[in-house]
């Protein structure tokens, strides 16, 4: 067929990546136009300089003895520790003669690990949550709706004591609980309020008629209809899970080696945060740290709410 | 020969919840009514009528997006009504299909053109890539949109009214339907390109023998797509049959009243007021007499004390109405 040949001349998967692409570099635009957005991005830009810089700082000019993070310790200060900052330790040494530069760095890593991770499972879940209940309504919706109520109310926090005497609360599994239990809170509402106004649009109805299954509908429509949202969320929900790590290990209530969160625990134990302003650099960097990188990712996340809400748009 | 489609005392009530004196009741608003109809192969039949009448309820229940309260369908000799899932919904969803009144909101956005017509390819097992290329290519030159690969991968934001009602009008014919509900399409779009979209689907039923149950509310469109039509008022069908027939000879008031209200080109021309009075009143529970009663200028005595007409048809001429004698 003559059609045929003539339309065949470009493969589609070619054609889908030259067309995602465009509205890459559109979105970008967008994007860049938010002026917070890229600065966000920026910040977290930095971070991941740190964590990238950390293993190559170990293994060229910081000697693993005394700039290990955990167990390294400078034997040519013993007794002055916490040392103040000097040229060998840019922010000084916490009280046990450890390098809070090291610290502070090699944290960045985990708190990405545990942010993004996080992130991923709350909004994966709240998105199918949002979407199948929207979809479906009646006794899924009421079910899924007052499970989300319970969790917004529920002293999260509380929980996570209670289950720490219970299992031995790493990370990966702090990242998990989180993730899980965020994904069926008030995320879902958010969500689900999006996919509604999906729902109701005529090309849903196309759909039904042209013989989509539920399953159909929802994959190929409502979902890639609040992904954007889903994604805008995201950014929001990785603030929360650093915050978060951040006071539960304040509180000593992780098995965890070393966080911005357990730099202050440390500080704090020792007895060091009382006089505030004399030994600054064990509690500034890593406050700073954690501000900063929340900071960072609720200001990608407001970026970004150009592109998923047009209204924002200035044209 | 039985008809493609037969309609019988189709009915659809929406609840609606109202509250007086604090006492919550549960009244209903009659949005299709007891109608009844017939559409022949290769036919285009027409439902005409106001704002708010059921014109979108009953072309809805037709395609299966709703469910009737009461009532039959029949699509070729089988009874479509209680169809729930299985394959027979599956050839049902093939044979039938619906073009939209919006096509700004019918469409995807996120979809390019070949996305949104090679999805029911895909749904009705068109697993192959290069047929749905093929099909797509071949269906977009059908709807004019021609050369089809400079259409088929622009997002519906790069479309035009009427390029996007065409694109529209491919989804829902690519699978080869025999039976397409066409919901006012060309009632959103610019004055300029309506004729061309007609004249598409008027094509199309030539190519594909596909015929149309097609609403509207513009009586001139009706005249030019429609072979027969039905007027209906608060969901009831008040008067049908052939076009020409039902615009030179209407024998209901509420038909007399839409034809006398249709404005005229010459402009010296004054029309007489329009004969009925007040507006349409939604069909929350209706009194069981004449639906038309209240704006009715020739109502009599009798249309207050018996229940709404029945449809009477002579010849193929039909109306719903006690005083409407067949002259
Ligand atoms: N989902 C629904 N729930 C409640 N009432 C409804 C629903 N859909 C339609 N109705 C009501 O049913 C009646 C008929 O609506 P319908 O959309 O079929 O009218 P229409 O003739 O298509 O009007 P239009 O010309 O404005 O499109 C209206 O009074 C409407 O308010
Ligand atoms: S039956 Fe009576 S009220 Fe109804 S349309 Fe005819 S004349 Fe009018
Ligand atoms: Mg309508």
């Amino acid at each position: 067929m003559a059609v045929e040949s003539r339309v065949r001349l470009e493969p589609l998967w070619r054609v889908r990546a030259r067309l995602f692409l465009r509205s890459f570099r559109r979105n970008w635009a967008l994007f860049w136009e938010s002026r917070i957005g890229p600065l966000g991005l920026g910040i977290i830009l930095l971070f991941v300089l740190m964590m990238v810089a950390h293993p190559i700082l170990m293994a060229t000019v910081w000697d693993p003895r005394v700039y290990d993070p955990i167990v390294g310790f400078d034997p040519d200060l013993v007794g002055k520790h916490p040392a103040p900052p000097s040229p060998a330790h840019p922010l000084g040494t916490d009280p046990i003669g450890r390098d809070v530069l090291s610290q502070l760095m090699w944290s960045t890593r985990s708190e990405f690990a545990l942010g993004v991770t996080a992130a991923l499972i709350t909004v994966t879940i709240g998105t199918l949550i949002g979407a199948v209940c929207a979809y479906f309504g009646g006794i899924v919706d009421a079910i899924f709706m007052r499970i989300a109520d319970l969790v917004m109310l529920f002293p999260f926090i509380a929980l996570l004591m209670v289950l720490r005497s219970v299992i031995h609360l790493d990370l990966v599994r702090l990242a998990l609980v989180m993730g899980v239990f965020s994904g069926f809170g008030g995320i879902t509402l958010t969500l689900k309020a999006q996919a509604l106004t999906v729902k109701v649009k005529p090309y849903i109805e196309a759909a039904k008629v042209a013989g989509g299954s539920a399953f159909h509908i929802i994959r190929r429509h409502i979902i890639p209809n609040i992904l954007p949202l889903s994604f805008l969320y995201m950014m929001f929900s990785v603030t929360g899970a650093v915050f978060t790590e951040a006071v539960l290990s304040y509180f000593g209530l992780l098995d965890i080696r070393m966080s911005w969160g357990i730099m202050i625990h440390t500080a704090e134990s020792a007895g060091y945060l009382g006089a505030f302003g004399q030994y600054w650099w064990l509690w500034a960097p890593p406050g700073v740290a954690i501000t900063l990188l929340c900071f960072a990712f609720y200001l990608v996340g407001r970026g970004l709410e150009t592109l998923v809400n047009p209204r924002l748009r200035k044209r | 020969m039985s008809p493609l489609v037969a309609v019988d005392s189709l009915t659809k009530l929406f609840p609606v919840k109202r509250r007086v004196f604090a006492l919550r009741v549960r009244h209903y608003v009659h949005a299709v009514d007891g109608v009844s109809f017939a559409v022949e192969e290769g036919e285009i039949f027409g439902l005409v009528g106001e704002s708010g009448c059921g014109k979108t309820t009953t072309g809805k229940l037709l395609v299966k997006l709703l469910e009737p309260t009461s009532g039959r369908i029949v699509l070729e000799g089988q009874d479509i009504t209680r169809l729930r899932r299985g394959p027979a919904l599956r050839a049902f969803r093939r044979k039938v299909q619906m073009i939209f009144q919006d096509p700004y909101e019918s469409l995807n956005p996120r979809f390019t053109v070949f996305d949104t017509i090679a999805e029911p390819l895909w749904i009705h097992g068109v697993r192959s890539l290069a047929e749905r290329e093929a099909r797509v290519a071949e269906i977009l030159a059908q709807v004019g949109l021609t050369p089809p690969e400079t259409f088929m991968f622009r997002y519906p934001h790069e479309l035009s009214g009427g390029q996007r009602q065409r694109v529209a009008i491919a989804r829902a014919m690519v699978v080869h339907p025999k039976f397409v509900v066409a919901d006012e399409p060309t009632s959103m779009l610019d004055v300029s390109i309506r004729a061309g979209i007609m004249d598409l689907l008027l094509g199309l039923r030539q190519e594909l023998g596909v015929s149309y149950l097609y609403i509207t509310h513009d009586l001139a469109v009706a005249r030019y797509m429609c072979d027969r039509l039905a007027v209906m008022y608060l969901g009831k069908i008040v008067e049908v049959g052939p076009t020409e027939e039902v615009l030179q000879n209407p024998l209901h008031p509420y038909t007399q009243a839409l034809i006398a209200a249709v404005p005229v080109p010459d402009p010296t021309y004054t029309r007489a007021p329009p004969e009925i009075k007040g507006d349409v009143v939604a069909a929350v529970n209706p009194p069981p007499q004449c639906r038309f009663l209240p704006r009715c200028p020739r109502a009599q005595d009798l249309c207050r004390t018996a229940p709404h007409p029945p449809l009477v048809e002579h010849r193929d001429h039909g109306v719903a109405c006690y005083l409407a004698g067949h002259g």
